[in-house]
């Protein structure tokens, strides 16, 4: 046998249990990645996807975040305008977890309605992106503002 | 000041356009006044953006906040250090600092090979030039820096804190570096393929340059993993993040590269693979910053999102059209001069060194589009999560440190049995023994033995070409080792300088490995009660919460906690990590508070100590505590293979090698003493 064609079979055997690796990968670690609306539709069509770990994509609903320190356990609302999940998580949340900021949970919707969250990741839209900067009578407010604290 | 530098940009980007047509005009009718007007267009790109980057970094300075970007990243509080971090740290000045940066690339590509490659240059020139109006198109009709608002703002909203870190000075920088350099090995790329001199004309143009855009790319990477490490505060480095991967992806190609390139110097094989690699490595550059910048992927850290992805997306397709339409174009005429001869040869080696690097590249890339791609068959968003990259990348990782070692051991065209045996009877023993001994002490994570061992026989590898040069060099000049030893490298510096190179991937696979063994705990302490930790290798951590104080301190609001770390009943020291609320310069609260980790560092294992904040503003306080093994290792792997990279960057006698001598060179300088 050449050492070309001896080359070209190795090369498949590789790629071979390359695309069987990433075919398990994505078949144990893939997750629908779901607005609100999307699982409420999902749940709809077909109940078995109560069992479906799924993520999440919403926005914290203002003032609707409790912590429980004690036992590590924040719940709070998420939307995207349509539907609203109540959340439960366990564990510590980021810095950025906070109101009205974006997040996506990693976890399962409970046939109570609830959903249980075991990762909680925050994104706060604004973080690296500049918010328009103050209008004018906003700063002139601002600058009386500054002036009267110092 | 600032209003020259908005002037600059129009006219660079006038002048580009210039460059861009004139470039390929002289290349085609050969006409010198052209060619020169192509050179001269790209030096005063460079100019000009000098002065357009002076004025916004003027504007910057001056707290000029009548200028939007200037108000949306400085505040007046703002440590001057990180002014220059303010400068990228938005979109429209990174565009900025990208276009003066590959302008910069252009020119000295240009001035070093003033006289030589001359069919060559102007189309490099117009290359250049196209990228570089690309880029300044973008910002002129898109994302222009010095847009400036109707009214002057008091003060400005202030640069995030997460990139208000040492690390963040220079981690972006280094990776812009590594990504526009690309284009001047692409441009010769293309300029080889548009005038037909296929020859190695262009390999040996840009063999200094892809070597340098690689070294900033991995310092880039080792930069941004070392501040995602202290900065973010979660007890990892690397979480393959479509952000992280996209860095990584022109990494890959380019080491493929690298390797590949030697065979085509020696064998004449591999030449439109290469061609591939370099078109390739470009557009992965292009595909990065689209990534980061669209939003079509959601990452933790997308630094900031706009339409400017889509200018971007149709540039990459121009880009990708253009390159290997070219490279179909002139397909026929790029047929090898060689043919493969034996399966156990240093061409095989490299093969499959190559075949990995891009395997793992594709795997990569394809996962972290997963997202987007079944979204588009399948109609819903399916993520991947870290363990399937780490399920393909893991053993595929592993194969390639194998090929690490067996690559520069082996002889070119067919390893005769003598070779084999002489070259890894001891390589092997060294990978046996560390073997023998993970065992012995059951290790309990099966791929990091193979990878310890592994890293043995790279480790032998290397120090036998050591030894047994110096060794010759003695004996054969009478030199002493040491001088011997010192001129063995300065003489083959591209040789030794890689071998550096692999100890400090040995070093990062090492690290790696030690991943499996990390121990993650949360835990809420009052003042005086502590918790326990074992390291793996059975040392007894015990944590006493201190207490927690709170105090303001230049443009933050601090909130502290302070633990006493002993080890073994004995007392180590006091480690102290934060939370911090930064202020505006009027006092009030910006951006989400931000963690500071405390860490304890030695080569054997980090102490990763966070303070996730107190309970109802009590002294008790919640701590994630990590034992991070090897951490160590990362960094300073990536100071050897640093090192490594500049042994062989640096510019010396080491010309290139006619290619008469090259082929009748036998494997190595070893077997020429020899014989």
């Amino acid at each position: 046998m050449r050492a070309r064609t001896k080359f070209i079979i190795g090369g498949l055997l590789i790629l071979g249990s390359v695309g069987y690796l990433m075919a398990s990968g994505i078949k144990d670690t893939g997750e629908y990645y779901l607005t609100p609306t999307e699982l409420a539709a999902k749940i709809q069509a077909d109940h078995s996807f109560y069992d479906v770990g799924v993520k999440m994509g919403a926005r914290v609903v203002k003032g609707s975040i409790t912590r429980d320190v004690a036992s590590q356990t924040i719940t709070f609302r998420a939307t995207d305008g349509v539907h609203t999940y109540p959340i439960v998580y366990h564990g510590l949340a980021p810095d950025t977890f906070t109101d009205d900021v974006d997040v996506v949970v990693e976890g399962r919707l409970e046939p109570d309605g609830v959903f249980h969250a075991t990762t909680l990741l925050a994104k706060c839209a604004s973080r690296y992106e500049a918010v328009p900067p103050p209008t004018a009578a906003q700063a002139a407010k601002m600058g009386a503002a500054g002036r009267s604290a110092s | 000041m600032t209003d020259l530098g908005n002037v600059a940009l129009w006219i660079a980007f006038l002048i580009g356009l210039w460059g861009s047509v004139v470039g390929f005009v002289a290349g085609r009718t050969k006409r010198q006044d052209l060619a020169r007007s192509a050179e001269h267009a790209m030096f005063a790109l460079w100019a000009l953006l000098v002065v357009a980057a002076a004025g916004l970094m003027h504007a910057l300075l001056t707290h000029d906040f009548n200028v939007e970007f200037v108000a949306a990243y400085t505040s007046r509080n703002l440590p001057v250090f990180y002014t220059w971090s303010a400068f990228y740290g938005g979109q429209k000045g990174s565009l900025l600092f990208w276009a003066l940066v590959t302008s910069t690339f252009g020119s000295a590509a240009l001035l070093v090979n003033r006289g030589r490659y001359k069919e060559l240059t102007p189309y490099v020139a117009s290359t250049v030039a196209i990228v570089v109006t690309f880029f300044i198109g973008t910002m002129v009709f898109a994302a222009n820096p010095f847009e400036r608002l109707g009214y002057t703002p008091v003060d400005g909203r202030g640069l995030n804190p997460q990139l208000q870190n040492p690390g963040m000075v220079f981690h972006p920088p280094m990776l812009y570096l590594g990504y526009t350099s690309i284009v001047v090995p692409f441009a010769f790329a293309v300029a080889a393929l548009i005038s037909g001199k296929l020859d190695t004309g262009w390999l040996h143009a840009i063999r200094k340059w892809t070597l340098l855009s690689w070294l900033f790319l991995s310092c880039g990477i080792i930069l941004g993993m070392w501040w995602a490490y202290v900065e973010l505060g979660w007890g990892g480095y690397w979480a393959w993040d479509p952000v992280e991967n996209a860095s990584f992806l022109p990494w890959l190609t380019m080491s493929a590269f690298l390797h590949s390139v030697m065979i085509q110097e020696k064998r004449g094989m591999l030449k439109r693979w290469n061609f591939g690699l370099v078109i390739g490595s470009f557009l992965l550059s292009i595909f990065g910053t689209f990534l980061t910048r669209s939003g079509v992927i959601s990452s933790v850290h997308a630094f900031s999102q706009s339409n400017v992805g889509w200018f971007f997306l149709v540039f990459l397709g121009l880009a990708a059209v253009a390159g290997f339409g070219l490279l179909a174009y002139r397909w026929p005429a790029l047929e090898a001069e060689a043919k493969l001869e034996s399966m156990v040869s240093r061409e095989a080696a490299f093969l499959f060194n190559n075949l990995i690097l891009i395997v793992i590249a594709f795997a990569i890339f394809w996962l972290t589009l997963f997202p987007v791609i079944s979204e588009a068959v399948r109609g819903t968003k399916v993520t991947v999560g870290p363990p399937a990259f780490n399920l393909v990348n893991v053993p595929l990782g592993l194969l390639l440190l194998l090929l690490t070692g067996i690559g520069p051991l082996i002889a070119w065209r067919r390893a005769s049995v003598g070779n084999l045996k002489r070259q890894f009877l001891w390589p092997t023993a060294a990978m046996l023994v560390v073997a023998a001994a993970l065992l012995a002490v059951r290790m309990s994570y099966g791929y990091s033995i193979v990878a310890y061992a592994l890293a043995a026989f790279v480790v032998g590898t290397v120090l036998q070409e050591f030894w047994r040069g110096t060794g010759a060099r003695h004996r054969l000049h009478a030199e002493p080792y040491p001088l011997a030893f010192v001129r063995l490298v300065g003489r083959n510096r591209r040789r030794y300088g890689g071998y550096v190179v692999h100890l400090g991937i040995v070093m990062l696979f090492c690290a790696f490995a030690g991943l499996a063994f990390k121990k993650d705990t949360e835990v809420t302490l009052k003042p005086g009660q502590s918790v326990d930790v074992r390291s793996p290798y059975g040392e007894d951590f015990r944590i006493t919460h201190q207490g927690v104080s709170q105090y303001q301190i230049l443009n933050r609001y601090v909130t502290a906690a302070t633990v006493d770390v002993s080890k073994d009943g004995k007392y180590i020291g006091t480690m102290r990590s934060e939370k911090r609320q930064y202020l505006d310069s009027m006092g009030r609260p910006t951006f989400e508070p931000a963690t500071a980790v405390a860490i304890r560092s030695n080569m054997m294992e980090d102490l990763y100590v966070v303070f996730a904040g107190s309970v109802q503003g009590t002294e008790e306080a919640v701590y994630k505590i990590v034992i991070n093994p090897l951490v160590w290792w990362v960094w300073y792997g990536g100071m050897v293979l640093a090192f490594g990279g500049l042994i062989t960057l640096w510019p010396g006698a080491q010309g290139p090698t006619p290619a008469s001598r090259r082929r009748a060179e036998p494997a190595g300088y070893v077997a020429r003493v020899d014989g």
